[in-house]
């Protein structure tokens, strides 16, 4: 139930593709990297803190807290007209310190999304070969 | 860099409604503009010999050299980045040419005419941007719109330091009434604090009157040598130093909301204001006026924090207690109504203001201006600033 079919349609590149091929197995892979050991999503061919381009892709839980949203009630494209009000939430996971995941949570009713408010991925099949990482609150 | 260039003259078209100017064309805005730049500073349209702009432009200087009579092209520059990062950083390069030697007189350009099929609110959820594998972190969640990002860091400001949409409403309304003196404004309705708290959200915290405009028009700033500038007709407005770039870590944080938390609720332009201050040789307390991007009335707040005019947190209380206020402020800021209420010309207009403070014509002066700061949009890394002096 994405959003939108036009907007899920995804393009990997080198850089990206262990990140989507991970969701396509529902495993939540967080780049990682090999030399300073700090997480960075989205993925990037170096790491930003230390310049290595030494980086690996553990497993992490899917648990993580609202660190802000929005809800969204224009919408910036036509035919975003049937989903509004929609929201957008960015999550700092609890086992990648520093890594924040853009996403939608699913089941939250307006008014009940807050700050800080605690979560896990929840798996969505937006398309034949693009599964994309939401949210639910916490269970 | 320090006093050795000058802004010499400044021209804006008419201001049109989205889409008006589409058909004329981008070129001959740009020569209406630079028209009315030339007559300001009394030089000639031959005398101009160096192109800067930003923000993708497409009028390249093939296109525009022979369009606008001038013979030669020493200097042609642009600085990275889509949205209004750029315009400061356009100012800067100009003078950085002139300083150089490699031009004489630069005209850095803007003009922005919105196509039918296309907004600029819509820039993000573009084919353009569907190519690029970086948007497949955030579009496929319908974040598209510069709106929506910025409503994520301010979301995260109010949780943090208690900030409310009240704020939001003073910079709203101080804007529309700097508007409504400026007879060029497009915004010369009356806004109270209530218009602004009833009007819609656009993205929450957001709400229409805390989002600039989309508009037609277009603007030229011509630069050259200090020395030069003594000679001409306009009173020389000196650049005091120009910014360029910012903090590695924020990076495309606009789009990846991966900053981290202090840089999160900033506006990204503290690494910017530190280097601008140092090359200015002066702080936040000889600013006498401040042209602060005004996309969203959120990012004046996180800006008045950036460059040091109150601490992180306290931009809230600091315009509720009157500190933007025109007359008996601190700080007045977007004396000619900004982005928000006169026109949204890419940060353009911002320059051209401070110029008209520091000449002691604009239709909102602050009285005995000497010092103002200019910044571009916060954005994406690189965005930029500027302080000038009379
Ligand atoms: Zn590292």
């Amino acid at each position: 139930m994405a959003l939108s079919e036009e907007l899920a349609r995804i393009g990997p590149n080198a850089t990206t593709r262990p990140f989507w091929e991970a969701c396509l197995r529902r495993e939540l892979r967080i780049q990682r990297c090999g030399s300073c050991g700090r997480f960075r999503h989205p993925p990037l061919p170096g790491c930003p803190h230390c310049g290595s381009a030494e980086s690996e892709w553990p497993l992490v839980s899917g648990r993580g807290r609202i660190h802000s949203f929005t809800i969204v009630h224009h919408p910036a494209l036509p035919f975003l007209a049937e989903a509004v009000p929609y929201n957008v939430v960015v999550v700092s996971l609890d086992d990648a310190p520093g890594a924040r995941m853009i996403s939608n949570l699913l089941d939250a009713e307006p008014g009940e999304l807050r700050i800080d408010l605690p979560v896990e991925v929840w798996w969505d099949e937006a398309g034949p070969d693009v599964v994309l990482p939401c949210f639910r609150r916490a269970r | 860099m320090r006093d050795q260039t000058c802004i010499v003259g400044t021209g804006t078209t008419a201001y049109g409604r989205r889409g008006d100017f589409y058909e004329r064309g981008q070129v001959d805005q740009i020569r209406e503009a630079l028209d009315l730049a030339l007559a300001e500073s009394g030089l000639d349209r031959r005398d101009v010999d160096g192109f800067a702009s930003y923000s993708v432009d497409a009028n390249d200087p093939s296109l525009l050299a022979p369009a606008l009579g001038i013979p030669n092209v020493n200097f042609s520059n642009l600085v990275f980045g889509g949205g209004g990062g750029g315009t400061c950083g356009a100012i800067a390069n100009a003078a950085a040419a002139v300083i150089a030697g490699l031009a004489k007189v630069v005209m850095v350009y803007k003009v922005i005419t919105q196509p039918p099929h296309m907004r600029f609110g819509a820039a993000y959820g573009s084919a353009q941007v569907a190519a690029d594998p970086m948007s497949d972190f955030h579009r496929p969640y319908g974040l598209v719109s510069p709106v929506q990002f910025f409503a994520l860091l301010f979301q995260r400001h109010m949780h943090r330091y208690g900030t409310t949409t009240r704020a939001l409403a003073e910079v709203a309304v101080q804007t529309r009434a700097h508007a409504r003196r400026n007879p060029k404004a497009r915004r010369q309705e009356p806004m109270t604090i209530e218009d602004h708290q009833s009007s819609r959200f656009i993205a929450e915290p957001f709400r229409l009157f805390d989002c600039c405009q989309e508009n037609d028009g277009g603007a030229v700033v011509l630069v050259t040598s200090a020395e030069r500038a003594r000679d001409l007709k306009a009173k020389p407005i000196y650049v005091m130093g120009g910014a360029q770039g910012g903090d590695s870590l924020w990076g495309q944080g606009l789009t990846s909301q991966n900053q981290p938390e202090d840089l999160y609720t900033s506006a990204g332009h503290r690494h910017l204001a530190k280097r601008l201050y140092e090359m200015a040789g002066v702080g936040p307390s000889d600013v006498d006026v401040a042209l602060f991007y005004d996309h969203f009335s959120g990012m004046v707040l996180l800006q008045l924090e950036d460059y040091g005019f109150c601490k992180p947190g306290e931009s809230g209380a600091f315009v509720e207690n009157g500190g933007i206020s025109w007359q008996g402020g601190r700080l007045p800021v977007n004396t000619h109504g900004g982005n928000l209420s006169e026109v949204y010309l890419l940060g353009m207009t911002h320059v051209v203001e401070a110029c008209r403070q520091l000449r002691g014509e604009s239709t909102s002066q602050v009285d005995g201006a000497e010092i103002a700061l200019v910044t571009a949009g916060p954005s994406n890394l690189p965005t930029s600033s500027l302080l000038l002096r009379r």
